[in-house]
């Protein structure tokens, strides 16, 4: 089934243009329920009320404030915010070329592949240098009303935009110290190591499946015949007390089953 | 803007599974603060074979460069409440069920507890079942990184399993449910540091056939070698992180200090000062500061939010739980005259229980 466009934007490399539509690599899957009331089964309604005396705000009274740290405030309106807002065009600009991988995959927010929008050559041509040159390209657009940079890569030989998230969004991992403690057990160590060896296999990502969205609506079904539900208690597992004694039974049942 | 039109048109209120609270919507996280936790949002095991090690779950990933908040006209910080569409009334925590839409105005609600009985092992637990080169994850699969942190009594099996998967340059595999979705993970190790990435499903993922997309067709090479030499003005040798910054945010920033500096539309300390103590549990709490802590002394167990919410009797925040969960707890002890208890009395009777 084809997919609509979610887009359309003009790429531009230097003096080359290349008109391309969006369409999103992956689609939503999770299972969305509505909040209710639970007495009587209503949908809920949000509204924006003052915390302190619990009065509900009218919509048009709400305004934006930009809390400064010394606890002042400067409010803003709808309007000015607007105004403030990126403007909407259709250039997506190249701003680099980069070495494949120099954009870790931990900006990486989602993926956007690229169709042809009337000129199907230039797109073809631009996949192919992409792919001679091993480099991938950083985009700048914005697009309804919002800024976006992405990662212009290839995904099976087919162009796609992959939208990054900001820096300063991403925890940077350098300002993390990890747990410290003494010396690791050399012996542990490599009884640890000699596990995971024997765990070692290749990704094979069509092996897992989401099977519990299918027991999610499967429970709906049975719920809406006013059938009944199995009550079982899930229990967490305890940490493991004796490392070493958890460890040597791992490698005892890896070593059987492999 | 987007977020103040949200404040505007308070949206029909959607959950998603496991997840009782809904989600402030997309445009409302563009610039409005999201708050940070104190506690990991997920409690559990991380366990590879025999070796179980207890852990918390916490987001790589935080708000918004900007942070902005709703406000009357006063300054006076605003609060977003549930109200009942049929009967006009505010609603707490306790009366919110979940329903799924089962066509004309219909539901059929399902609870937390029935949710986490769907697998009740995978919403306790990430159980590490191979160990992958890294290289072998095609990027389109990742979708939303979290750290991990040792909870008491884990730190040791933490570090070894750190340590040994960083030394075998591997990544761990896994499936497990959050916040009532099934995730598929891969564990990676940095610097003695274990994160978790949650991967797409095949079936999350789209084909370029599915867009209906043909593959492209080779092209003639004067048009390739065009593109090419476009390019080559354009090669960097690394990322400059500069570039990924929210440049919108900052105009947004500016424009606040202009007016500051202005004196328009400024509400000066002492008026927000009383806004603020007015809503304590309002503000964000510094996710850096508790993970750095998380990651250094290990956090207790905990009875986190969501899927991983511990049940049991003897331990955990008893003020977290809802009025219904301390009855159902306070029943299980025998608690006399518990039925006329309000949510405060049955706290302390439950806490002078376990004492």
């Amino acid at each position: 089934m084809a997919a609509r466009a979610i887009w359309k934007g003009v790429l531009i490399i230097g003096k080359q243009t290349v008109p391309v539509k969006l369409y999103s690599a992956v689609s939503d899957r999770s299972v969305h329920f509505r909040l209710l009331h639970r007495k009587d089964k209503a949908p809920v309604r949000q509204r924006l009320v003052n915390a302190e005396t619990g009065g509900t705000v009218p919509r048009e009274q709400v305004l934006s404030a930009y809390p400064f740290e010394d606890g002042s405030l400067v409010m803003f309106d709808n309007e000015e915010l607007e105004a403030l807002q990126p403007k909407d065009g259709r250039d997506v600009d190249l701003l680099a070329f980069l070495p494949l991988g120099a954009i870790d995959h931990r900006w990486y927010d989602r993926p956007y592949y690229l169709g042809p929008d009337g000129d199907e050559e230039a797109l073809n041509a631009l996949t192919a240098a992409l792919d001679q040159d091993h480099r991938e390209g950083l985009a700048s657009w914005v697009m309804r009303g919002k800024a976006y940079l992405g990662a212009l890569r290839l995904h099976q030989g087919q162009p796609l935009l992959m939208t990054l998230r900001a820096r300063e969004e991403v925890i940077p991992i350098d300002e993390l110290s990890a747990p410290q403690g003494s010396q690791l057990d050399n012996k542990e160590l490599d009884m640890a190591c000699r596990l995971i060896e024997m765990m070692e296999g290749d990704f094979q990502p069509d092996q897992y499946h989401d099977e519990y969205r299918q027991r999610v609506l499967d429970l709906v079904a049975t719920k809406q015949r006013g059938g009944r539900v199995k009550k079982t208690r899930a229990r967490r597992r305890r940490g493991s007390s004796d490392l070493s004694k958890a460890l040597q039974a791992s490698l005892a049942r890896e070593s059987k089953n492999g | 803007m987007a977020d103040a039109g949200t404040a505007r048109r308070p949206a029909k209120a959607k959950a998603r599974a496991g997840k009782k609270h809904p989600r402030r919507s997309k445009k409302t996280a563009d610039t409005h603060h999201q708050h940070g936790q104190a506690r990991p949002f997920w409690s559990g095991t991380l366990s590879f074979a025999l070796v179980s090690v207890p852990v918390g779950l916490f987001p790589a990933n935080r708000g918004k460069a900007l942070s902005l908040r709703w406000v009357d006209r006063d300054g006076a910080r605003l609060a977003r409440r549930y109200y009942c569409s049929k009967e006009d009334i505010e609603l707490g925590s306790d009366d919110l069920v979940r329903g799924y839409p089962v066509g004309d105005d219909r539901y059929v609600v399902i609870t937390d507890r029935e949710l986490e009985q769907l697998a009740p092992d995978k919403s306790q637990e990430i159980s590490l079942q191979r160990f992958v080169p890294l290289e072998q994850v095609d990027p389109m699969r990742f979708e939303r990184a979290y750290f991990l942190t040792p909870e008491k009594g884990g730190i040791k099996a933490y570090r070894m399993l750190a340590r040994a998967m960083q030394d075998s340059a591997r990544a761990g595999i896994a499936t497990f449910v959050l916040r009532g979705k099934e995730h598929l993970v891969a564990i990676l190790s940095h610097n003695g540091i274990l994160r978790v990435e949650t991967l797409r499903f095949d079936e999350e993922l789209r084909s370029p056939g599915d867009v209906g997309l043909a593959a492209p067709s080779a092209p003639a090479s004067p048009v390739v070698k065009r593109f090419l030499s476009a390019m080559k003005p354009l090669r960097k040798a690394k990322l400059d992180a500069r570039q990924l910054s929210d440049r919108h945010a900052r105009r947004v920033l500016e424009q606040a200090r202009k007016k500051r500096k202005a004196g328009r539309d400024l509400i000066a300390v002492a008026a927000s000062e009383k806004s603020r103590t007015a809503a304590p549990t309002q503000e964000p709490v510094d996710l850096m500061a508790v993970l750095k802590r998380g990651l250094k002394e290990g956090l207790p167990a905990s009875s986190a939010s969501g899927r991983g919410k511990k049940r049991s009797d003897s331990d955990g925040d008893l003020g977290a739980l809802s009025k219904n969960e301390l009855y159902q707890r306070a029943k299980r002890q025998h608690i006399e005259g518990r039925s006329r208890m309000t949510k405060a009395q049955l706290i302390s009777a439950l806490e002078a229980a376990a004492a």
